[in-house]
């Protein structure tokens, strides 16, 4: 295997890894705030389908973007009125709004687009194209980091940069700041939030809401920036992988990105070598498609180690006295 | 402790508002009237204590203090000023902290990020951290009030959460503390600690309110005190006014006996006797060292010690939920410590009744009806079952009878559990475990967290039980408890006993040196002893954990 190779996987790794991440990072908001949500599927659907849809209508990525965000805040804020204020279950209300989304998305699509549950093609301005970054193209013939410089660093689209940005900034906002330390402790302890004065409902909407804009960036770039359009079900799964990666990261910024790095090779390892012949046995496609479900699931099972959520996760507060 | 009294009260020359002053206030629960009218006025630089038995509405009447609930009825004035409390943060406003029982701290958060939490300076931690850091220093300083600021909340003992209790409302500028039940929780010698601070904090001229349902506390601590009865205010007293027996009969409403009533024992043969018995808990630490014990039909053996030196092992060994090795040998035959047969299945089919430490967590199941609490652990008897089912109607109907005997109220066993007070929760788990006639009764805390009335009643079932003829292992941390009841006193300190005493050739003091590890030298201050002691525990447990 040369350089190149090595290269092309890497690529496609941060590529795949992005949505991942995105969906990660929103999850760990969420649950940090003792929001368990299990909708992080749904609502990169939804998003992903209303990025297209916008912006294959108005012609514009920027336009389709925002309108991804919005239609995942909406999930949110359903999300968090059923489980927030109404004290509902949070898994039901999760699984409710995939299901949602799942249906919605195809029927939607069909009505605008009747293209069989897909929106046309993006191109041009309807899609979020790779920025070559500075002196990539000067650098490239330096040996070793200048292929690395160009192949891997440079050439993806603006919303790699900032999902990868996200990971600083998020341990940032949840170790540094006022906010991220009441809402640590709203996810931990809401009662010992509520006896010193702050609102634990306004956290906890405020936490959703973030949960909600990451996953919409997260769906936004799966149809505009990593393929050209939506297609049914085009998450694939990513939510719940993105949960399993939550989990494998203990709820920390810094290993969900490793986390989300490592489910984001095995995807691409699996892309890329779709027929394996290990000395006369060819192994199906089929299962280097499974492949990184399966690993997912012997990862959880057997590598995590002990890993405590949040532990007021999945319990509406209630005052007491 | 006359000494502490009076401490900073301002100058009685220029008349002063109350601190508090509440009047009229009135709060029903639907039906339930959990405060009546009450008015009272409490002076600055005092201590107010304010008792009263489970349920008498002291914990609804703080809650209105402290914007939980807002009051039917009522007037609040602070210093004088007519204040609106609608939630906690107006009570923090107006100066108010409060410390509740249940301590309301993130676990896994640092001290100091617990103390910060919600009285931040600004949007960024590191500046707000630094300040903390500083306000801290001086407050142990001042108060006697010293905690790790770098300690996380999980591994600190119960009195240094406490403390971090008290020092969040001394971060935010309380200077009316509130304090719920603040010892239910402490061991003796936190318990000293903590008086200690509160008078540092009446000296420097705060004002604190004490809810307990202990007398010797508000005899000991307060300058004043406030009866509460069924929600009302029966009486406000100076403490150097009054005594414990004229307070307890007005918490009840009718004179209680503080000492147990009790005839000689005449112990029988052996029922219990448990040999060299070690238990090695799941972090490989041995908690019990090779304990020799013996418990005779019709006596009372009870279990002094500092809490956390072995007694919770040797009752889940005895009890069937946990492991252990060497012998324990009931009515002459041995009982299996591993495998299948040492559960509390088997153990109940010996003859062995169990009152758990925990009535919340290993007694009840919160959620469950009292008929389905009062008969778990026996639901598979003859008389609950029919066929392959269980005979609700049976039950429920045994149920109604334990109600009336034990008096537990409100009589209702299609309650939850939940819905009843500490002292009647109890009353349910002894009538499950006594009614049963067991040979050996295995009672934990059996009045922890429970008011004078039920401590009576379950003191008297207890004794009543070893006149019948029954044998009683008693284990409990309040040293009054054990020395009225029992009739032979074991001393368990670090997973061993230290000794054994008969109560009427013992005392306190005594046995306060045994359970802190010494034999001899009485010399030593008891209180200097169970310092140490604590000292060298906190230095085993840190090392532990580092």
């Amino acid at each position: 295997m040369d350089l190149m190779t090595i290269l092309q996987v890497l690529d496609s790794t941060v590529r795949l890894a992005t949505p991942l991440l995105l969906a990660c990072l929103a999850g760990l908001f969420s649950e940090r705030a003792g929001i368990f949500d299990i909708g992080l599927e749904g609502k990169m659907l939804a998003a992903a389908f209303f990025s297209a849809a916008v912006a294959s209508l108005t012609g514009s990525v920027w336009m389709g973007l925002l309108a991804g965000m919005a239609a995942s805040l909406v999930l949110s804020g359903i999300h968090g009125l059923a489980s927030i204020t109404f004290r509902g279950n949070q898994l039901i209300s999760g699984v409710a709004i995939n299901f949602l989304a799942a249906g919605m998305t195809v029927l939607v699509a069909q009505d605008w687009f009747s293209q069989g549950g897909r929106t046309p093609s993006l191109m041009g301005g309807g899609r979020f194209e790779g920025i070559t970054l500075p002196l990539a193209e000067t650098l490239r013939d330096v040996p070793v980091l200048g292929p690395i410089y160009y192949e891997l660093i440079s050439g993806h689209s603006i919303l790699v940069y900032v999902a990868f940005l996200t990971v600083p900034l998020s341990w940032w906002i949840l170790f540094r700041t006022r906010f991220g330390l009441r809402l640590r402790a709203v996810g931990e302890n809401p009662a010992a939030v509520d006896t010193a004065g702050v609102s634990v409902i306004g956290l906890r909407f405020a936490a959703v809401a973030i949960c909600g804009v990451l996953c919409g960036i997260a769906g936004a770039y799966l149809a505009t920036g990593l393929q050209a359009g939506f297609v049914k079900d085009m998450t694939a799964g990513r939510g719940y992988i993105a949960l399993a990666a939550l989990i494998f990261a203990k709820w920390r910024p810094w290993y969900a990105l490793y986390s989300c790095l490592l489910f984001g090779l095995l995807q691409a390892v699996a892309l890329r070598y779709q027929n394996i012949e290990l000395g006369g046995l060819v192994i199906p496609v089929q299962f280097m498609d499974a492949l990184p479900y399966i690993l997912t699931v012997v990862i959880l099972a057997g590598f995590v180690g002990k890993a405590i959520p949040p532990r007021a996760g999945g319990e509406p507060y209630v005052k007491e006295r | 402790m006359s000494g502490l009294t009076n401490g900073g009260r301002p100058d009685q020359a220029a008349p002063v508002a109350p601190a508090i002053e509440l009047k009229g206030i009135s709060k029903a629960f639907g039906p339930v009237q959990a405060n009546k009218d009450i008015s009272i006025r409490v002076m600055p630089g005092t201590i107010h204590g304010i008792i009263g038995e489970n349920g008498a509405g002291k914990s609804t009447l703080m809650s209105i203090l402290y914007g939980f609930y807002k009051a039917d009825a009522g007037e609040i004035f602070i210093h004088g000023k007519k204040t609106e409390i609608p939630d906690s943060q107006a009570a923090i406003a107006a100066g108010i902290g409060m410390v509740f029982q249940h301590f309301k701290l993130v676990e896994n958060f640092t001290v100091l990020e617990n103390v910060i939490l919600g009285a931040e300076d600004g949007p960024l931690l590191r500046p707000s951290l630094a300040k903390a850091r500083g306000v801290l220093k001086q407050l142990a300083a001042e108060y006697e009030l010293n905690v790790d600021p770098d300690a996380l909340i999980q591994n600190l003992s119960v009195g240094h959460q406490q403390r971090v209790e008290i020092l969040k409302s001394l971060y935010r500028q309380a200077d009316i503390l509130i304090l719920d039940e603040p010892t239910g929780v402490l061991t003796p010698a936190e318990a000293d600690h903590l008086f200690r601070i509160l008078d540092n904090l009446r000296r420097e001229g705060k004002t604190i309110i004490l809810i307990t349902h202990k007398l010797r506390e508000i005899m000991e601590i307060t300058d004043t005190v406030s009866v509460m009865r069924r929600g009302e205010m029966t009486a406000t007293v100076k403490t150097s006014e009054t005594d414990p027996p004229h307070l307890a009969e007005l918490m009840v409403g009718r004179k209680v006996l503080l000492r147990v009533d009790k005839k000689p024992a005449t112990p029988g043969k052996n029922v219990l006797e448990v040999r060299n018995l070690r238990v090695v808990d799941d972090k490989g630490v041995e908690r019990l060292k090779g304990i020799d014990l013996t418990v005779r039909a019709g006596e009372i053996v009870g279990i002094a010690g500092v809490s956390g030196n072995g007694q919770s092992e040797l009752l889940e060994v005895l009890g069937g939920y946990a492991d252990g090795t060497g012998e324990i040998i009931m009515n002459g035959e041995s009982l299996d410590l591993t495998g299948k047969h040492s559960d509390g299945q088997s153990r109940r089919a010996r003859g062995i009744a169990h009152v758990p430490e925990d009535r919340q967590r290993e007694g009840l199941i919160m959620d469950y009806f009292a008929w389905e609490n009062a008969a778990f652990g026996y639901h598979r008897d003859p008389r609950f079952r029919s066929g392959i089912l269980t005979n609700n109607r049976a039950m429920i109907e045994d149920t109604e009878r334990k109600i009336k005997k034990f008096d537990v109220r409100p009589p209702n066993p299609y309650l939850t559990a939940k819905n009843f007070s500490g002292g009647n929760q109890q009353k349910i788990v002894v009538a499950r475990e006594i009614e049963r006639d067991p040979d050996l009764l295995l009672v934990g805390q059996p009045t922890r967290g429970v008011d004078i009335g039920a401590i009576e009643f379950i003191h008297q079932q207890i004794v009543a039980l070893r006149d019948e003829g029954k044998a009683i292992l008693l284990v409990s941390v309040e040293l009054d408890e054990i020395l009225s009841l029992s009739d032979r006193i074991a001393v368990m300190f670090d997973g061993k006993i230290m000794g054994e005493r008969l109560p009427d050739e013992t005392d306190q003091k005594e046995l306060g040196l045994l359970m802190a590890g010494i034999e001899g030298d009485p010399d030593k201050p008891l209180i200097e002893a169970v310092d140490e002691q604590l000292h060298a525990k906190e230095a085993r447990e840190a090392k532990k954990n580092g």
